[in-house]
């Protein structure tokens, strides 16, 4: 490219010139519409490399508890049931703590100790997930085994007792891995993800807003729960949702604590598996078979439209944001 | 004791301030947790032999040579994998980003700026799989591969490279644009070697970051690189990267395997932490 320049600068041919200024254009159209083509051909190659099953069974799988590949069972409803109750924990602990950390880090800490603060809080989001896996095999499973498991499972005895029901969720052998704990450590890794994007929500709100409420006689806590919460409501649920993307998706650390049992889980306490962990364990020891080799392709199918599905609502939300508050610095 | 109105609110004030502090301490804790465990483990056995020497890929024990073994076939299968992948993503990312930046500020160029949004969220795993069926399709025999490894690396890479290239680009004033044109600068130049040098730091700490996570990736190379312990042996056959060794050593049977593994760990996690501390400076350097 540059040595080209250097002859149209030669030359002085204003034509040369523009067809330099088309051509430079034109590959770099391309290469973005590339962009849009690559994300294409992940639904049609994947859609292409599961015709077997999806032709066999259709999306049927879905709802089939069986997973046996060497006996042709590709029931993949304990996966989604992992997948779906993994991703919940994750949020039910991730949310309150990531909507505490945006608030404080954007509205109630002084400037000192938010920057350090946040980025260390950021800095969870740069550790390789297989990290956080290795971390929950030596550290997290046997705090979860001996401190927070039975803890839970006295707590849910007692309530069992005294109402007179049976909540399945903290019951059965305590094992310290299991859906519970992938949810753990879900939770940790989505933190980051959910608490920065509250914080550009948060940052967004203009600040006469705020003073608003100070100038009325807020405190602190007010003035953000009445005139920053609800106006920057928008941007958090896209956060939480992008959080639930990637909750989703995640794949090693989930691998790792999870347990790897291909039936639905009974408690919280159960092993179980989500679609990307199966897919992680499983899928060396039997793509060799077409058939199984296929319904590993529709489970990642599923778990591309899922997550597409997921992005694309959360995108649309922050971009909605981002033009009704006049898009920040942008343009 | 009895608080007038004001007192109470006030006092709910401080409560509430308190449990968002607390929110971001119980954040911290396993970040430190696994900080603190990575060099616990790691810091022992990360040395020079460790950096250079073959794996142990059994971790027995031969008597008279009881050595965990190191990471050097994983770490150059890490540059050589991650380096091509690189070379694919980075001018495709720098080349889309300039046009979502300089040309695409229309409606097109918001579909492609949303698009490649939505792409960043596409799990990893996913993404490997893709690479594997395309692959499959192409040559059978060759479906696990490094070279596959580094095409699913390549396209987990790209839409960050887009973004922070688009992101930085739009970041460099107009009027260097507008000056560069009333000289008479045909605009492809104007780009090249004014727009794209101003916004160079940004592109290269995108670019250094999105290969920083490429690197400690695990899930998309178990269904494209798979493992080996010889590290990289080609480009056609499979692969043994730094993330993978972590991966099957942390579940391995012997200690000294996982070992091994604190100490591919303490690895990257320095690099990690390294890396972002220095792209942090550069860029308040930069911008602030």
């Amino acid at each position: 490219m540059l040595r080209r320049s250097r002859n149209s600068g030669q030359t002085f041919s204003s034509r040369l010139r523009r067809i330099f200024d088309l051509t430079f254009l034109s590959v770099t159209l391309v290469v973005a519409l590339g962009l849009l083509a690559l994300l294409t051909a992940f639904v049609l190659v994947l859609i292409n490399a599961a015709h077997l099953t999806l032709a066999r069974y259709g999306i049927s799988l879905l709802g089939n508890p069986r997973w046996a590949p060497s006996s042709n069972h590709f029931g993949l409803l304990p996966f989604v049931d992992g997948t779906l109750i993994t991703a919940a924990i994750a949020l039910l602990i991730a949310v309150p703590l990531s909507l505490g950390i945006a608030i404080f880090l954007s509205e109630l800490a002084p400037r000192w100790i938010s920057e350090p603060l946040g980025y260390l809080v950021e800095l969870l989001a740069a550790v390789p997930s297989v990290i956080f896996g290795l971390w929950g095999i030596f550290v997290l499973v046997p705090f979860m085994r001996t401190s927070i498991d039975p803890a839970l499972a006295s707590a849910n005895a007692s309530v069992d007792s005294t109402l007179h029901v049976s909540i399945p969720l903290f019951t059965g052998p305590i094992e310290g891995s299991g859906v519970f704990t992938a949810g753990v450590i879900l939770a940790i890794m989505i933190i980051p993800t959910i608490s920065a994007i509250s914080r550009e929500a948060l940052r967004a709100v203009p600040q006469p807003q705020r003073e608003g409420a100070l100038g009325l006689g807020a405190t602190h806590w007010e003035s953000t729960r009445i005139s920053v919460l609800s106006y920057a409501r928008i941007g958090i649920i896209a956060a939480i949702i992008l959080g639930l993307g990637r909750a989703v998706g995640e794949t090693m650390a989930v691998t790792m604590v999870i347990g790897n049992s291909d039936f639905i889980p009974t408690s919280l306490f159960s092993q179980g598996q989500t679609i990307a962990s199966l897919i992680a364990n499983e899928f060396l020891s039997t793509y060799a078979s077409p058939l199984a080799a296929s319904a590993f392709l529709e489970a990642a199918l599923v778990l591309l439209l899922i997550t597409l599905a997921i992005n694309i609502g959360a995108r649309l939300l922050v971009w909605r944001l981002v033009k009704s508050t006049g898009g920040g610095g942008i343009e | 004791m009895k608080l007038d109105r004001d007192g109470r609110r006030r006092i709910f004030n401080w409560v509430v301030s308190g449990l968002c502090f607390l929110c971001v301490v119980v954040a911290l804790v396993p970040l430190g947790s696994l900080l603190y465990t990575a060099f616990l483990n790691g810091s022992h056995i990360l040395s020079i032999s460790f950096l250079i020497s073959p794996e142990n890929p059994v971790g027995i024990c031969v008597p008279g040579n009881c050595s965990a073994g190191g990471i050097g076939p994983a770490i150059y299968a890490t540059i050589v994998v991650v380096g091509i992948a690189a070379l694919i993503s980075i001018p495709v990312g720098v080349l889309s980003g300039i046009y979502l930046s300089e040309y695409g500020r229309g409606r097109l160029g918001r579909v492609i700026s949303f698009f490649t949004d939505v792409m960043t969220g596409t799990p990893s795993i996913v993404v490997g799989l893709f690479a594997f069926a395309v692959f499959v399709y192409i040559d059978r025999a060759h479906a696990f591969s490094a070279l596959d490894g580094s095409v699913a690396l390549a396209i987990i890479m790209v839409p960050t490279v887009t973004r922070t290239t688009e992101e930085g680009l739009r970041l460099v004033p107009n009027s260097l644009r507008e000056g560069a044109y009333a000289l008479g600068i045909p605009r492809y130049r104007a780009v090249l070697q004014i727009v794209l040098s101003t916004g160079r730091s940004i592109i290269i700490t995108g670019a250094v970051l999105a290969v920083m996570r490429a690197s400690g990736e695990v899930a998309p190379l178990l269904v494209t690189t798979l493992f080996s312990p010889q590290g990289f042996t080609g480009l056609g056959s499979p692969a043994g990267l730094l993330g993978p060794v972590i991966f099957f050593y942390a579940t391995g049977a012997s200690p000294l395997l996982v070992r091994a593994a604190w100490g591919a760990s303490l690895l990257l996690i320095l690099a990690m932490l390294g890396i972002s501390l220095a792209a942090r400076i550069a860029l308040r350097n930069r911008f602030k």
